[in-house]
């Protein structure tokens, strides 16, 4: 049987077969996947806010490291609470990361060797951060180090900075 | 004896409990055993014959039936082990101690869990390579073995998550290097890296976090896919058995 001496299809949806637009049925079918595509793109979008926490009880990020005159010139002290190095070279502080770029491993001061090795996998650096040999793709970064206003040492680990970068004391 | 067992079973089946529970007869004719199958949701997705060859050890060393054995002991010890253990600092480390040296056959069920997760990498992965060298992943199993993939990767995440509730160093530097792999990934590696850990440091959310994932939700996926992964194998026509092995005797 052919569509148009089919007495269940409307006069309208005939018409719209006919091109001049689309079925009631489509429509609806259209509107209601649209509905529930946007209900589904809400339903994702709340649970990644609800499983990204909001307030973290995490150690701050910037630390005070004492007085200036705790650290001897030519000096790599290693502050663990804070997983950081503070260096004293003649031309001033700087603050290096402890922590491995590799995979996060806490890298350890050799004085004998002059150098941070990482326990992990093997990773070497230098005094100031620089990258001796790998697997570690990126030298240890170097964190803001400032005076406060009282004197001493403030370090911020969110902030990093070029190696250039000293604090003349 | 053997009569008597016989006749308590006999009286047993035809009491009204025992016949409201199981609804036919003895199973002993090829209808009524496929019939006990399929009217038993335990077993409905078993096959209700099997090819003789396919039962022969050569045929699939029962590497799979050995995994969901160990599943199956890594569930219940792992209910077990969920009494006396705290997701939280410093309980965990603690509760795992006292395990250990203070509650009564603890580190036994400790070991058995513990053992058991090493013995079922061992076994999926040992799974995968025979079905791999049998051809079991060749039409009609493919989307069999794409769900065998999915259990592989499930299997090592418990024992990733599993890895960290002991919240003992090697714990902690285990998460912290699995972690930071994961920051690796470009552009959504950080993103993940801290929704996984619940924070920016290896703590207490990353070790309630790792639990519920251990604990509810990897399980939880792993019974539904284990459910389908066994069904399909009926579903596909039975296991892969070697032509040299088909000698023709059902």
């Amino acid at each position: 049987m052919s569509d148009a001496k089919n007495p269940y299809i409307s006069q309208a949806s005939r018409s719209a077969q006919a091109g001049d637009g689309i079925t009631r049925r489509d429509f609806l079918n259209e509107i209601t996947l649209g509905a529930l595509g946007i209900a589904g793109l809400g339903s994702v979008a709340v649970t990644y806010q609800y499983f990204s926490p909001n307030v973290l009880f995490e150690p701050s990020t910037t630390f005070r490291a004492g007085n200036p005159d705790l650290y001897p010139v030519h000096s790599v002290t290693f502050l663990q609470d804070q997983l950081v190095y503070i260096v004293r070279m003649p031309e001033g502080f700087y603050a290096v990361s402890a922590v491995c770029t590799h995979l996060g491993c806490v890298t350890q001061w050799k004085p004998d060797a002059d150098m941070i090795a990482c326990p992990c996998h093997g990773s070497k650096f230098k005094g100031d951060g620089t990258k001796i040999e790998g697997p570690a793709p990126r030298p240890l970064p170097h964190f803001s180090i400032s005076l406060t206003a009282d004197g001493e040492l403030l370090v911020d680990k969110l902030q990093n900075i070029k190696p250039a970068q000293v604090l003349k004391v | 004896m053997a009569t008597s067992f016989q006749s308590v079973l006999q009286n047993l089946r035809e009491t009204k409990v025992w016949k409201s529970i199981f609804r036919r007869g003895p199973a002993n004719t090829n209808r009524t055993r496929s019939l006990a199958v399929f009217g038993n949701l335990f077993l409905h997705w078993l096959p209700v014959k099997v090819r003789e060859k396919s039962l022969r050890v050569r045929a699939s060393y029962y590497l799979g039936s050995i995994s969901f054995l160990l599943f199956i002991v890594l569930f219940v010890t792992g209910i077990l082990l969920m009494f006396y253990y705290h997701p939280a600092t410093p309980h965990a480390y603690r509760d795992m101690k006292d395990l250990r040296f203070v509650v009564s056959n603890g580190v036994f069920l400790r070991n058995l869990h513990r053992l058991a997760a090493h013995l079922m990498v061992f076994a999926v992965f040992w799974h995968m390579f025979h079905v791999f060298y049998r051809g079991g992943y060749k039409p009609p199993h493919e989307f069999n073995w794409v769900i065998g993939v999915v259990l592989l990767l499930i299997t090592l995440f418990l024992s990733y998550t599993g890895y960290l509730l002991p919240w003992d160093q090697l714990a902690f530097w285990a998460v912290t290097v699995g972690t930071n792999i994961i920051s690796a990934m470009p552009f959504v590696g950080d993103k993940i890296r801290f929704l996984l850990l619940g924070g920016n440091i290896v703590g207490e959310n990353a070790l309630l976090r790792f639990y519920v994932l251990h604990v509810v939700i990897l399980p939880l996926v792993a019974f539904l896919l284990i459910g389908i992964h066994f069904w399909r194998v009926q579903k596909d026509g039975g296991l892969t058995v070697k032509p040299k092995d088909d000698d023709g005797k059902e």
